[in-house]
């Protein structure tokens, strides 16, 4: 297991070397620099400012230079907010986001994982067809039009809600289940097939035969096989949450890091979304490798070599 | 993206409700028994009666919601590719006088705040929707079936190689390396759809790779090999036409993940320009207006969610016609 561990940790390496190096080229390939729009500076203003970011020195440096700073963990100044680094935002942002995050896995764990186990055992009743039809509206519904209109229903009209922002739970609701509806369908879908898959299995006869009660039948051994569709979705489900946050958090005003990534993207920050960029990936892989983990220790037929 | 758990239901297999009754005996005895059993796997059924894509037609045409997505479907492209001609204004024709008027007998969904019919700006959102969707799907198509084959056919230790890369593309997040794109590349349609195209293939590429390796050591292409028939021949000539069905399914259920890719871009200003307008631009621009002026937001979005919702009526019908094996449906 430990192997394991070491050989997939290995293997990040190279994978974010490619990515920063990627992104740094094409970032500089791009015509036209994150300065233009100041419109036609002095001669002298412009050479200082590309002298601080280095923007005077051959490309290869750059990279060199970049590089090293990455490796040490220091993705650089922001060049839209020439006081702040890239850390120091990310470090403001990365908070907000991780909470909007998970509210909103929570909500599709929990909401999505009962209406999938419960339509699952009762398949073909009205409660099956009823949350089985809400699961696919769910999945088309985007969720920047479920934002606004929740928003406009709940915050606007009937004034339950804070309209936007951050800081209390309450502003917490409308953007949590705006980014969580769809994963909750998906899950819902999954554990529903799941659910079907193992219920008919001859160890789920033997549990009831042996006198069990339903719960403990459903929650101790059909459950546990019927999540690994599930579990196995986490991984591009927590990738999909991260950049639909982009999204609500643009909806609802929230000082995430995908707000400072569309700002930085629209004002060519190019250190900003470059970290941005490389942050993610480093949390991304190590999520990946914690569900692989997990996957492994929930079912016994999966070994990690 | 809407794609449900692959082995949903697996266990109905070959003699569930959904096994083909007319898969054995309608075979010509000259085509090889391994063909048989896949769908899709008998090259040119001679016999007489049903041919398999005759059959899934069958199949598709008893599934309601299907059809009934693909009627929606086929709508909506028919009036956007009509639109210059059906649309009652020119789409970037402004009247301050008539602006953020609600629906009316004359401009049937209303107009937005600078007095253009929203209903034609739906429509004409609806073309460059449509041609994203479309196009990239084709994009992510080229890419993935290209890097399946090759990965299918080579095997061993390239494929090995080549598909742990595709596991780790797929935790990374996709989205953020288009935005990265459309910045530098600029915000016009061309480089859209190639940049949403160029990161969709993934799961292309892994239905694909499967299908090459388990195809290319079937007997036809056995012996087609034997005869001398070149790589290339062979999978363009043997192989994938036999992988047609989930390819042309997945295909389908590319489209609508492209669409919404696209209209999130442009919701947040990254994807269409001003003034050409698609339907995530359309619901920007109705979401920052919404309080005084709601039909601004609930029309774009209801034709996007239609779209999406007919989209994956269809493409989930289509799977369960094509591919029987692994219908969701008990």
């Amino acid at each position: 297991m430990l192997g394991y561990i070491f050989r997939r940790l290995a293997e990040f390496l190279p994978v974010l070397f490619v990515i920063v190096s990627l992104s740094f080229f094409l970032m500089r390939l791009a015509p036209g620099g994150p300065f233009d729009q100041e419109r036609a500076l002095p001669e002298q203003v412009r050479a200082n400012i590309e002298a601080r970011y280095h923007l005077n020195e051959p490309l290869w440096r750059q990279y060199l230079q970049y590089l090293g700073e990455v490796a040490r963990g220091d993705l650089g100044p922001s060049f839209r907010y020439p006081d702040r680094s890239v850390n120091e935002l990310l470090g403001l942002g990365f908070p907000v986001s991780l909470t909007l995050g998970l509210c909103a896995l929570a909500v599709a764990l929990s909401l999505g994982g009962m209406a999938g186990v419960l339509a699952g055992l009762r398949r073909n009743s009205p409660f099956d067809y009823f949350t089985m039809s809400f699961a696919l509206f769910g999945i088309s519904v985007p969720n920047f039009v479920l934002g606004p209109i929740l928003m406009l229903l709940f915050a606007l009209w009937l004034r339950w809600l804070p309209v936007a922002g951050w800081g209390t739970w309450r502003h917490l609701v409308l953007p949590s289940v705006t980014l969580g509806m769809f994963y909750a369908a998906y899950v819902a879908r999954l554990t529903r097939a799941g659910m079907l898959e193992v219920i008919h299995q001859d160890f789920i006869r033997t549990a009831r035969a042996k006198g069990l009660r339903e719960a403990a039948v459903v929650f101790r051994h059909a459950l546990p096989g019927a999540v690994l569709p599930v579990v196995t979705y986490l991984g591009p489900a927590s990738a999909a949450v991260l950049t639909g946050s982009v999204v609500v958090e643009t909806i609802f005003s929230i000082p995430g890091v995908g707000r400072y990534f569309v700002s930085g993207a629209l004002n060519r920050d190019y250190t900003m979304v470059l970290g941005t960029v490389v942050f993610y990936s480093v949390l991304l892989l190590a999520f990946n490798l914690v569900v692989d983990i997990l996957y492994a220790y929930l079912d016994p037929r999966v070994q990690v070599r | 993206m809407s794609r449900r758990a692959p082995s949903a239901g697996t266990h109905c297999g070959p003699n569930g409700p959904h096994a083909m009754g007319a898969q054995a005996p309608e075979v010509a005895p000259d085509i090889p028994q391994s063909a048989i059993g896949h769908p899709l796997g008998v090259p040119h059924s001679r016999g007489s009666g049903a041919s398999p894509w005759h059959d899934a037609f069958r199949r598709l045409r008893r599934n309601r919601l299907a059809v009934l997505g693909l009627a929606v479907l086929l709508t909506f492209v028919l009036a956007a590719i009509v639109a210059p001609w059906i649309a009652p204004f020119p789409f970037d024709k402004t009247d301050l006088r008539h602006g953020a008027k609600p629906p009316s007998r004359l401009h049937v969904l209303g107009t937005d705040e600078l007095g253009r019919d929203l209903f034609t700006r739906i429509l004409y959102g609806a073309r460059i929707s449509f041609a994203v969707g479309i196009l990239a799907t084709l994009v992510s198509l080229s890419i993935g079936v290209t890097y399946g084959c090759v990965a299918g056919y080579a095997g061993g230790r390239l494929d090995h190689l080549m598909m742990r890369i595709v596991d780790i593309l797929y935790g990374l997040p996709f989205m953020f390396f288009v935005i990265i794109l459309m910045v530098i590349f600029g915000r016009n349609i061309l480089n859209l759809f190639v940049a949403l195209g160029a990161v969709q293939w993934l799961t292309m590429a892994r239905i694909v790779r499967g299908q090459v390796l388990s195809l290319k050591v079937r007997e036809f292409v056995l012996s087609a090999q034997a005869v001398g028939a070149s790589p290339l021949r062979l999978l363009v000539r043997h192989v994938l036409p036999n992988a047609v069905g989930p390819i042309v399914v997945y295909a389908t259920l590319t489209v609508p993940a492209v669409m919404l890719e696209e209209a999130f871009l442009s919701f947040l200003g990254l994807g269409v320009q001003p003034p050409m307008a698609s339907w995530g631009s359309l619901a920007s621009e109705g979401a920052a207006a919404m309080e005084p002026y709601p039909w601004l937001i609930l029309f774009p979005g209801m034709s996007l969610t239609v779209t999406l919702l007919s989209l994956n009526f269809f493409g989930d019908g289509l799977r369960d016609a094509l591919d029987p094996q692994i219908s969701f449906r008990h």
